[in-house]
């Protein structure tokens, strides 16, 4: 039975994969040439051009923001033009939620903008809501560029990152519930759950069932699932030129890793705990010591290893994207115009081509460790 | 790491857990829970068709073997009522035969009787025809011998001859 399946999802793919090549390679040619475009334009008013300015601007790229840019430039008089538009701010201030649109900072990151609400003040710093001080009218910097004047806020603002979170849950929400509906007037879905099917049976079969337990696997599915596709999802759009960066942000990557946490220790059972808090088969002077490693090891290193590997993945993949993207800059003069960008256009297209491949690998090992770390804790261990 | 310490807003972290824990909730009700039920199901249902069809092939071929069975059955019978049949008119033909035979002897026998008894009587009234012929013609024969006595003595006379001779 598994053996039909597995060819069957196999063949499925295989088909799918020589149908949409071509258009998987056409979009790739897109996004490729939209990235060089968003990459081309001028950031803080001046021209990204040296190697210093592109690098500032990858990592001001991969970081969150407040606001949703497509691209932005200045005008032949000088003047900034913005295309993308405003996303709410809201702020835990000394005085309780506060509320704003992002478009009254004015595009400003360095604090030179201060937003007056309910008598208090906002200015925003690298990415950063901060709450000046009372009676201080603008921010005062020290020497390292900390303000001095200012608090930061707890930022619970739509980000561009909460929004593409919300999009890819509305989507996958819509996308998945519409498949269950199909199933109960027909046996095999039609149309776009015909491709959705054969990846709930891959992460229900390869991921879950082996790595749980034919027994225990059912509880854990749905999370899985959710997980796989969430940050599958998130990884394609971040290759999109829409510029999100959401499974490269260390916050959601957290929530993630704490999540899968939370799961395999409160599903923990006798056995689970006891090999690692009193390990049997161990001389009792180094079960103390087992135990601090073990407790680590299952608190700390699991979730984090999960969280830095996916966060350090896909934030890898925007910089080499950019930077090869940047090489018709920082290599014109070396290379000339031409050179410098059938070079860039060629690497960054392999590039974005392999960066799909990574988006769904990540969401793969993503799901693939917690099922397994969820495995650890539920099997059931044969008494020694 | 100091710049990752930095990056990382406690705001983004609390919004994305929230996000996502409704999103897995919504996820398991509206959609995993009704896909893997429905998968499950057509799963059992396929095994199910499956072993039904296996059973359906198990049946059909003890059904064949049956029917061989029977037909061969069938077929020795027939053989033995024909065996029997032939058998039979065999006996009643040799039956028949031997009954034939039987009677034809004794009718041969009773004509062989009756022919042997009218021989035997035609036989004896033969015989008896003969005796009174001869007696008659003997009779005439002595009149005529005996009617002169030239005769008479001619008579004593070769029968004295014969003894002589004898």
């Amino acid at each position: 039975m598994h053996k039909f399946l597995s060819a069957y999802f196999y063949y499925f793919m295989k088909n799918i994969a020589t149908k949409y090549f071509h258009i998987l390679a056409v979009f790739t040619l897109v996004f490729a040439s939209f990235n060089a475009h968003a990459a081309s334009d001028p950031q803080e008013g001046g021209i990204v051009d040296t190697k210093e300015e592109v690098e500032a601007y990858i990592l001001h790229h991969i970081k969150d923001a407040h606001d949703f840019s497509l691209f932005s430039y200045t005008d032949s008089e000088g003047e900034r033009h913005h295309f993308g538009f405003a996303l709410p701010v809201i702020v835990k201030s000394s005085k309780g939620i506060v509320s704003f649109m992002s478009s009254e900072f004015h595009h400003d990151d360095a604090g030179q903008v201060v937003v007056d609400h309910n008598g208090m003040r906002f200015t925003k710093i690298h990415g950063k809501i901060y709450e000046l001080d009372a009676g201080a009218a603008s921010v005062a910097f020290d020497q390292e560029h900390h303000p001095t004047n200012a608090t930061q806020t707890l930022d619970l603002s739509i980000t561009k990152s909460v929004m593409g979170i919300l999009m890819i849950g509305i989507f996958l929400i819509l996308a998945f519930s519409s498949l269950a509906k199909q199933y109960r007037t027909k046996q095999v879905p039609t149309g776009f759950g015909r491709l959705l099917e054969p990846l709930v049976l891959y992460v229900r079969d390869e991921i879950a069932k082996p790595n749980i337990g034919e027994k225990k696997y059912r509880k854990f599915t749905g999370y899985l699932l959710t997980v796989f596709f969430f940050i599958w999802s998130l990884n394609l759009v971040g290759l999109t030129p829409l510029g999100f960066n959401v499974t490269g942000q260390l916050a959601v990557t957290a929530a993630l890793a704490v999540l899968t946490l939370v799961i395999y220790t409160a599903s923990g059972n006798k056995d689970y705990w006891l090999h690692i808090l009193w390990m049997p088969g161990v001389p009792y002077l180094l079960r103390p010591v087992l135990a601090v490693i073990e407790l680590a090891g299952a608190l700390l290193i699991k979730p984090f290893s999960l969280l830095v590997r996916l966060f350090a993945n896909i934030s890898a993949g925007h910089i080499v994207v950019m930077s090869l993207i940047a090489i018709m800059f920082t290599l014109r003069e070396t290379l000339g115009v031409v050179g410098a960008t059938s070079l860039s256009f060629v690497l960054s297209f392999f590039i974005t081509l392999i960066e799909v491949l990574v988006a769904f690998l990540q969401a793969y090992i993503f799901t693939m460790l917690s099922a397994l770390f969820i495995g650890m804790a539920v099997a059931e261990h044969e008494h020694h | 790491m100091e710049t990752l310490l930095n990056d990382f807003s406690p705001g983004l972290f609390l919004v994305s857990s929230i996000l996502l824990i409704a999103l897995i909730l919504l996820m398991v009700k509206f959609a995993w829970k009704p896909i893997l039920t429905a998968l499950e199901e057509r799963e059992t249902g396929i095994q199910n068709a499956l072993d039904a069809a296996d059973q359906a092939k198990k049946d059909m071929e003890s059904l064949t073997a049956n029917n061989d069975a029977l037909l061969k059955e069938a077929r020795a019978e027939r053989e033995a009522l024909l065996k029997e049949a032939r058998e039979l008119k065999d006996k009643m033909i040799s039956d028949a035969k031997a009954a034939a035979q039987a009677e034809g002897d004794k009718m041969l026998q009773q004509a062989q009787e009756a022919i042997e008894s009218e021989k035997k009587a035609a036989v004896a009234d033969i015989k008896k025809q003969v005796a009174s012929l001869s007696l008659a013609i003997a009779e005439k024969v002595i009149k005529s011998e005996l009617s002169s006595d030239e005769k008479q003595q001619k008579m004593v006379a070769d029968a004295l001859g014969d003894m002589t001779l004898n």
